[in-house]
């Protein structure tokens, strides 16, 4: 039994700390592993990513191997990528069209909607042998909300509009920037290690407190772009917006942009040619929209968490990043960009090359959030003697007028989590 | 036909063992040196190598403009991922001309690159470039380089901070 709590929640006092055990201990993340991530919903894939039927795309989820695939039946499956014979991975491939998945160890053939579909040398087993019986395994629980797959291996999970709670309006946001409301994954996927805790890009995702600090390189290529951005004294954002609890752990943060959007707002990167561009697809979310959430869409920039490992970034271009613990050390993240279907081949251009300037591994931001994170991994080698984190700015506050450089939306991540944490 | 220029392959060589030089010294300066004013650098996605940055999401797509902010950004101490700076030493290989056209010089070579840095693992950058190289005169200078990791993802070399 643990003694120590992992967290302290004193909103009287205004103080929350979080035990700095929970990112090296081992035993906290088998815990994890069986009591959040078998549990919560994870999210495994896009609807654009399976668009034909035999589309399929190979993934780890929840330290599963899965296939995500459209049958030729139209549906669109997840199975555990685990023949049922002896256990082999019936799919090797990254990403492709097939009818079938073979297994190439003893040949057992399965069709793209499960089915066992030939055995060789079937009459060596004897009668209780049913093909019906072997089909390939789905996960437990599958769904989807506007087009985002996620899935569950809680058969008895609630439902996922239910769990998404408040993240969906959010959510909604993002999908209403496309004029048909259909997103699509763009092709190029970013897949790396950070060597740090998984929660820590939980936290990192959408704090916003180390951003000008952290990414005073990125503010001044900015400025030298000629983006009007003063970096205010005392290093805290641009602009203020607000940091939001959304329910079940899910929060965001929430901010008028001070740089550019692809959807739809003009900054000096992009180039003059850009600005006719940018004012159409503006008008069209005003008429489409009306003036007010086509300000949201074009105007406002949120990072989205929706718990546990599920971050939507929606700024200088919007990124749908998820990350696994590999172990309590070590994660692996995997980011796409994300953008209207039916976008101009200008405008595509355009949002990928915003997304590089701040996101991924190549970006002019990410690095340095990783550097960020694995350092801070190695400095809490020190946990046993120092021992608590702080997460309490803002607290003060009444719960509305919390800032995005506070951290209400850290704290919220963290209730849930440690709520999770102490079921059985 | 335009009279193509006379450029060898140990010229080309040494041009690029040039080049390797300066990036692990970091005379990033330098180096910007050797590019020409329209000159770009990409880094293609370990799963989408051959696709084309207008439509396929890049590690790297930098023009002129944004290739000399990257130098600026890594010769600022607030590059936080590069301060400290890591140790890189870059090997270059299988050097070949594929083609000559008027003054552009396409050229493939192997790399190796790498990249130590205090409590990390050892990072090894490995792939291949694709250069276009304008030749002028005896004068070589790179209009686009393009480093196309064979990892297929990049997984433990984690970001990638350094020019690879
Ligand atoms: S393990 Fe797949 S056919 Fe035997
Ligand atoms: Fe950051």
């Amino acid at each position: 039994m643990d003694t120590v709590r992992y967290i302290i929640d004193d909103s009287e006092q205004a103080v929350f700390k979080v035990h700095r055990s929970v990112f090296v201990k081992p035993e906290i993340l088998e815990q994890e592993r069986s009591k959040i991530f078998d549990r919560c919903w994870l999210y495994v894939g896009h609807v654009s990513e399976v668009r034909n039927p035999g589309d399929f795309r190979t993934r780890v989820v929840g330290g599963r191997p899965v296939i995500f695939t459209k049958g030729a039946d139209g549906e669109i499956r997840v199975f555990l990528n685990s023949c049922t014979h002896r256990g082999t991975l019936v799919c090797r491939e990254r990403e492709g069209n097939a009818k079938t998945f073979r297994c190439f160890y003893h040949a057992w053939s399965f069709n793209n909607c499960g089915e066992l579909i030939a055995v060789p040398g079937e009459d060596a087993y004897g009668p209780n042998f049913d093909k019906g019986h072997l089909a390939l395994r789905e996960v437990p629980r599958l769904a989807h909300y506007k087009g985002f797959y996620l899935l569950n291996f809680d058969a008895h999970a609630e439902s996922l509009t239910h769990y998404l709670a408040g993240a969906k309006e959010y959510l909604d946001i993002i999908v209403d920037q496309s004029p048909t409301g259909e997103l699509e994954i763009i092709q190029g996927t970013q897949e790396y290690d950070i060597a740090a805790n998984w929660k820590l890009l939980a936290e990192n995702s959408f704090d916003d407190y180390h951003v000008a600090p952290t990414h005073i390189t990125y503010f001044e290529y900015l400025k030298d772009s000629g983006v009007n951005v003063a970096i205010p004294k005392g290093l805290l954002m641009p602009r203020h917006g607000l940091g939001k609890a959304l329910g079940n752990g899910h929060a965001v943060i929430d901010n008028q942009t001070y740089r550019g959007r692809p959807i739809a707002y003009w900054m000096p990167m992009y180039g003059e040619e850009a600005r006719e561009e940018i004012a159409q697809i503006r008008a069209e979310l005003v008429s489409r929209l009306g003036e007010e959430r086509a300000y949201r869409a074009a105007d406002t920039n949120r990072n989205l968490l929706i718990f546990p490992n599920l971050v939507i970034n929606d700024g200088s271009s919007v990124t749908v990043r998820t990350f696994f613990p590999l172990t309590e050390r070590r994660m692996r993240v995997t980011a796409w960009a994300i953008g209207p279907v039916g976008e101009s081949a200008t405008a595509r251009a355009r949002r990928l090359d915003s997304f590089l300037t701040f996101y991924g591994p190549g970006g002019f931001a990410t690095p340095d959030d990783v550097e960020a994170l694995e350092v801070l991994q190695q400095g809490i080698a020190t946990w046993k003697e120092v021992e608590w984190s702080d997460l309490s700015r803002g607290m003060t506050k009444p719960i509305e007028e919390q800032l995005n450089t506070d951290e209400p939306h850290l704290r919220a991540f963290w209730r849930r989590w440690n709520e999770l944490m102490q079921t059985d | 036909m335009s009279e193509q220029p006379q450029i060898s392959r140990a010229e080309i060589e040494d041009f690029l063992y040039m080049e390797a030089a300066l990036l692990d010294e970091w005379r990033l300066d330098e180096w910007l040196g050797l590019l020409t004013d329209d000159a770009s650098y990409l880094v293609p996605p370990n799963d989408a190598p051959d696709g084309d940055h207008h439509d396929t999401l890049f590690i790297v797509a930098d023009d002129i403009h944004r290739v000399k902010a990257r130098v600026k950004r890594l010769k600022s101490r607030n590059a936080h991922a590069e301060n400290p700076k890591s140790r890189t030493r870059r090997m270059i290989s299988n050097v070949r001309i594929r083609s000559v056209v008027d003054d552009v010089a396409s050229v493939t070579a192997n790399f190796v690159i790498y990249r130590f840095r205090r409590h990390e693992q050892i990072r090894e950058y490995v792939g291949r470039y694709e250069y276009k190289l304008r030749v002028c005169g005896g004068d070589i200078k790179i209009a686009e380089r393009k480093a196309i990791l064979d990892a297929e993802q990049l997984a433990g070399l984690g970001s990638v901070s350094i020019i690879l």
